[in-house]
């Protein structure tokens, strides 16, 4: 990984989707120092109807040879890391470049789209729609169950979006940065019980991009590389009746496949990036990737362990909760988590040799886990 | 929007379930080859792809595994039923469900783990909707 960038974020309405994406690709490239000739392999998903990848590549004036444009939700951009090194390794392209942009915040109050994500009723759709279980809802029917069999309280779950707000204080690029408690959280009103509004994301504009290329590569050009040491993904469901048990993420399946790839243990791990689109999203990452038993995770994040000073520093941006969340945000991630290994980021953690990225896509759907690592 | 836009899409694999549903049956789906029922409807088995499956009537009678009370959802018809329950229902025969609590009923009652039973509420001519009630 040898470029980052984000796009200007948080309230765009001057600017297009395509236009961030642009602006994010020209700011990695020169962050890299390498040049757009360069590109022969695209992975991006998302804002344009119908053949998006097709769209986007006319749009920047590229012809890759290589094209990947999966879509699972949030974690799609950690699902595209996985498959760049694959094609990397192959030599079915030599310069990545991962782009997102959405322009959700504006749209909504444009009236372009609806605050809530609508799908339609129909396919397996017919059996839930009918129901009216918005995206949020849906998180906290998972919050609800936690709660139910492990004791786990609202203000444990709060203490997640106050670490990451701490953290956002730090980031003058952070949308929400003025320092909430427990209680604010706990006064916030109720969304879909028991998820609080501040137990839940920002809507933003925004969006980023990652360049990655081949080992030599990367090591002749502008910065210090940040290679990817452990890559795994897991998928669970689609509908939330299908999830079988609904404490358990499907990064409990990719996360010890991502560590063993990398030949790490949780003590290696100095900075976590966690995607936050809700504080149970956390809670059920850090019982799946093993921090801490199943069903431990209220006690194991009250005590703030996971601000950027603390025992096990997460989200150093101040993530989703309070840095930025433009409609899928696995991309920012790594974006922070390549920053805090060039000891560049607002928030920095000491001698930071390890990031893991857990993304987690749909409805607790589907997840990636990422192990980044410094030389 | 159309204010019926949330209404089920009926396709010939769900047809059977929404006929049941109609006179007030709740329709699950079973498997002869692996002897095991499972939801929702789907000509081949999830678990082994069998084609050998059939429809039985359920018990409607079951368990809350979780819910969440909405408080916000822009859109209608939703929007003015704020605040209402949507209820994962583990039901007896060993399969999960997506209903609402019964909107006539209060919300204090609704808990998980509450023995509850599934009943229909005609929304017109062609649809009925499961609900969920204390059993």
């Amino acid at each position: 990984m040898v470029g980052v960038a984000e796009s200007d974020f948080g309230t765009v309405p001057d600017k297009t989707a395509f236009e961030l994406q642009a602006q994010a690709a020209t700011r990695a490239i020169t962050d890299a120092g390498v040049v757009k000739d360069d590109i022969d392999g695209l992975f991006s998903c998302g804002h344009a109807d119908g053949l998006h990848v097709l769209q986007l590549a006319e749009y920047l004036g590229l012809q890759p040879r290589f094209l990947d444009s999966t879509l699972v939700g949030g974690s799609s951009w950690e699902t595209f890391v996985e498959h760049a090194v694959l094609a990397l390794e192959a030599g079915r392209c030599s310069t990545a470049l991962l782009v997102y942009a959405s322009t959700a915040k504006s749209d909504v109050k444009r009236r372009y789209r609806s605050s809530d994500a609508t799908f339609m009723p129909s396919g397996i759709n017919q059996y839930e729609v009918p129901f009216g279980p918005t995206l949020i809802s849906k998180y906290a029917m998972v919050a609800q169950r936690h709660m139910y069999q492990y004791g786990t309280t609202s203000e444990q779950l709060a203490a997640i979006a106050v670490a990451t707000r701490k953290n956002a204080s730090r980031n003058p690029n952070a949308v929400m940065r003025d320092p909430i408690s427990v209680d604010d959280v706990m006064a916030s009103r109720m969304v879909a019980d028991p998820l609080h509004l501040l137990d839940c994301c920002l809507r933003t504009d925004g969006g980023g991009a990652i360049i990655l290329t081949t080992a030599e590569r990367a090591r002749s050009l502008r910065k210090p590389p940040v290679w990817v040491i452990g890559a795994a993904s897991a998928e669970s469901h689609y509908s939330m009746a299908q999830m079988e048990d609904m404490t358990i993420s499907p990064c409990a399946r990719s996360g010890p496949k991502a560590f063993a790839e990398a030949g790490i243990s949780h003590k290696d791990v100095d900075v976590l990036q966690i995607y936050d689109a809700f504080t149970i999203m956390v809670l059920l990452s850090l019982e799946g990737l093993g921090f801490c038993k199943p069903g431990e995770g209220g006690p194991f994040v009250e005590d703030g362990k996971l601000t950027w000073d603390g025992a096990l520093p997460m989200n150093t941006d101040g993530g989703g909760l309070s840095s930025n969340h433009p409609g899928m945000r696995g991309l920012f991630l790594m974006i922070e988590a390549v920053r805090q290994l060039r000891r560049e980021s607002t928030a920095q953690v000491p001698d930071a040799k390890v990031a893991v990225c857990n993304a987690t896509g749909g409805f607790m759907s589907h997840c990636s886990t990422i192990v980044l690592a410094r030389d | 929007m159309n204010e019926d836009w949330y209404l089920p899409q009926i396709d010939s694999e769900s047809e059977p379930f929404w006929a049941a549903a109609r006179e007030g049956r709740f329709l699950i789906m079973h498997c002869r080859a692996c002897d095991a029922p499972y939801f929702y409807p789907r000509r081949y088995c999830p678990r082994c792809w069998s084609n050998e499956t059939e429809w039985r009537d359920a018990s409607s009678l079951g368990t809350v595994y979780t819910y969440s009370i909405v408080r916000q959802n822009p859109a209608p018809p939703f929007r003015d039923w704020c605040p209402y329950a949507v209820v994962l229902v583990d039901l007896e025969e060993g399969v999960r469900v997506m209903a609402n609590w019964d909107r006539t009923l209060a919300l204090d009652d609704l808990a998980v783990g509450a023995p509850v039973r599934i009943t229909f509420e005609t929304i017109n001519d062609e649809i009925s909707l499961p609900r969920v009630r204390p059993a």
